[in-house]
């Protein structure tokens, strides 16, 4: 027997026991298998509660334990940093059948996952105010921003940050409207921060690189999102 | 092989850190000395693990247990993971590093256990060349742990304590003995562990661990330990410890307590007892 075959039978439920596998009388060690295909399942459905708590909250304990196994056998973990463990959830639950009636538990998941990223992402010097307040109107705008490692833009078609709000801090629910937001990390936890619409497509203009006057056609808004990546130490350099 | 190092771990109790206890930790670390932390969980590129790791260094001795490299797999080491390892172990210059005789991986997916493995000659030279990569990589010996197990295999040709001392004479590697994992095994294997204990060799021990684990029942209902690091240290494998201390003098030795973690003062009289076993220590 080769370890592969040991693998493919913890993965597999419907798998037989390998062969050469034995107690210690010399027969074939069924329940003691099961402990390690427990411990292999139990261990990773264990890292998607912990970093999915709203999805869980959603869907309630039971399914998400089922639902954390069914993801867990199409998708098992690419990577051996545990906290990072569920970056294929949200798409995975977006094409999940049995789910099309919550179609915004993708995004939902997509937020929980930037929270994890943001939180070790790796630290970034806040560029200094007077970076900024220093150059002329016509400088700014012809300049372009870089920002922290930590940043995520999501764009919803649904209220993801209202009903991400609602199931951490009981926060009323609004009208099920568009939204979106985006990630920073001010010291060392992760928020999410509600922008417009406009808001957002100017940051994600910056984010592809296009300079702030080019992304920003109107100034109100760019002034709103600039104070917000300010005050969040979001925003590492100006060039 | 790489130049040895010799472990600068105190022979005094660790615990495994969860970031919980911080606070208890600085306040009063008790009887504890030198914190283990799990490689992989500070693998990330910064944020709140790294400042406490870095924060936690300039207090105490740290030990550096990964569960990540699937040393014993049939697949050539990740060089990706272990210039990550590498890179902790750059800035942080912990006082040991351990990682386990077990295997993880499967076509390129991380199974998150450890995997036992056939103790053979095929198995010895491929735990031999990913032992003597690590070392090689970063530039220092380690520590290699013996596994708990569950079942055995017909492939097996040689006793465990055999295979490691074989591993370790080849590479220079040391052991970490984990006596709860002794004791596991030696119920679900049918084996005697004083017997196992008599046959290792306690010479090549840089570190313990102790743990708790849970009691299950086999297909015949026989008795099934779980190692599960989720409760106390067992009566039995107090003992056990008390006999390799009694044998190879005080050896660092650390509490591992990773499901159902306890307050910080709970964790700290398990310490404390395993600090008394070390105190009186011939």
């Amino acid at each position: 027997m080769s370890l592969q075959a040991f693998a493919a039978a913890l993965l597999d439920p419907g798998a037989p026991l390998p062969e050469g596998l034995l107690d210690p009388a010399g027969r074939p060690a069924n329940a003691r298998f099961a402990i390690y295909r427990n411990n292999v399942t139990a261990s990773l459905v264990k890292v998607l509660r912990a970093g999915f708590p709203v999805i869980e909250k959603l869907v309630g304990e039971a399914y998400f334990s089922a639902l954390a196994v069914e993801f867990l056998r199409q998708h098992p973990p690419q990577t051996r940093l545990m906290m990072l463990y569920g970056a294929e959830f949200a798409g995975f639950l977006q094409a999940f059948p049995p789910l099309a009636h919550l179609p915004y538990l993708a995004d939902v998941a997509r937020l929980e996952q930037g929270l994890r990223e943001c939180y070790h992402a790796a630290d970034a010097a806040p560029l200094p105010a007077e970076r900024l307040t220093a150059l002329s109107p016509e400088a700014l705008l012809g300049a372009r921003l870089s920002f922290a490692p930590g940043l995520v833009l999501i764009r919803s078609h649904w209220p993801v940050l209202s009903i991400w709000r609602a199931n951490t801090s009981g926060a009323a629910m609004g009208p099920m409207m568009p939204e979106a937001l985006v990630i920073l990390r001010k010291g060392f936890e992760p928020a999410p921060h509600g922008l417009t619409d406009l808001q957002a497509e100017i940051l994600a203009r910056m984010l592809a690189g296009q300079p702030i006057g080019l992304a920003a056609p109107d100034p109100g808004e760019l002034a709103g999102l600039l104070t917000l990546l300010m005050a969040q130490g979001a925003v590492k350099d100006i060039a | 092989m790489p130049e040895m190092i010799t472990p600068t771990l105190p022979a005094r109790p660790g615990v495994g850190y969860k970031p919980q206890h911080l606070a208890g930790i600085l306040n009063d670390p008790g009887p504890v000395s030198w914190l283990e932390i799990h490689a992989e969980n500070y693998m990330g590129d910064g944020g709140r693990p790294l400042a406490q790791l870095r924060h936690l260094t300039e207090r105490f001795a740290i030990s550096v247990h990964g569960v990540g490299l699937s040393i014993g797999g049939e697949a050539p080491l990740d060089r990706a993971h272990l210039d990550r390892l590498k890179r902790l172990m750059g800035w942080l210059n912990p006082a040991s590093f351990s990682e386990h005789l077990a295997w993880s991986t499967h076509e390129g997916a991380f199974l998150n256990d450890l995997l036992p493995l056939p103790y053979n000659d095929a198995t010895l030279t491929r735990v031999c060349d990913h032992i003597d990569q690590v070392q090689e990589v970063l530039g220092r010996r380690m520590l290699l742990e013996n596994p708990s197990s569950y079942l055995a295999f017909a492939q097996t040709t040689m006793d465990e304590t055999d295979f490691l001392r074989q591993i370790a004479r080849r590479t220079g590697c040391g052991l970490l003995l984990d006596v709860n994992n002794v004791h596991v095994s030696a119920v679900n294997q049918g084996l005697e562990a004083h017997d196992y204990i008599r046959d290792f060799p306690l010479d090549l021990v840089g570190e313990i661990h102790l743990g708790g684990h849970e009691a299950d029942q086999g297909d015949h209902g026989e008795a099934l330990l779980i190692d599960s690091h989720s409760r106390p240290v067992a009566d039995p494998v107090w003992a056990l410890y008390a006999d390799v201390i009694t044998k190879a003098g005080p050896r660092p030795t650390l509490i591992e307590w990773d499901n159902d973690v306890p307050d910080w003062d709970v964790l700290c009289a398990e310490a404390g007892l395993a600090g008394a076993i070390l105190a009186a220590a011939p």
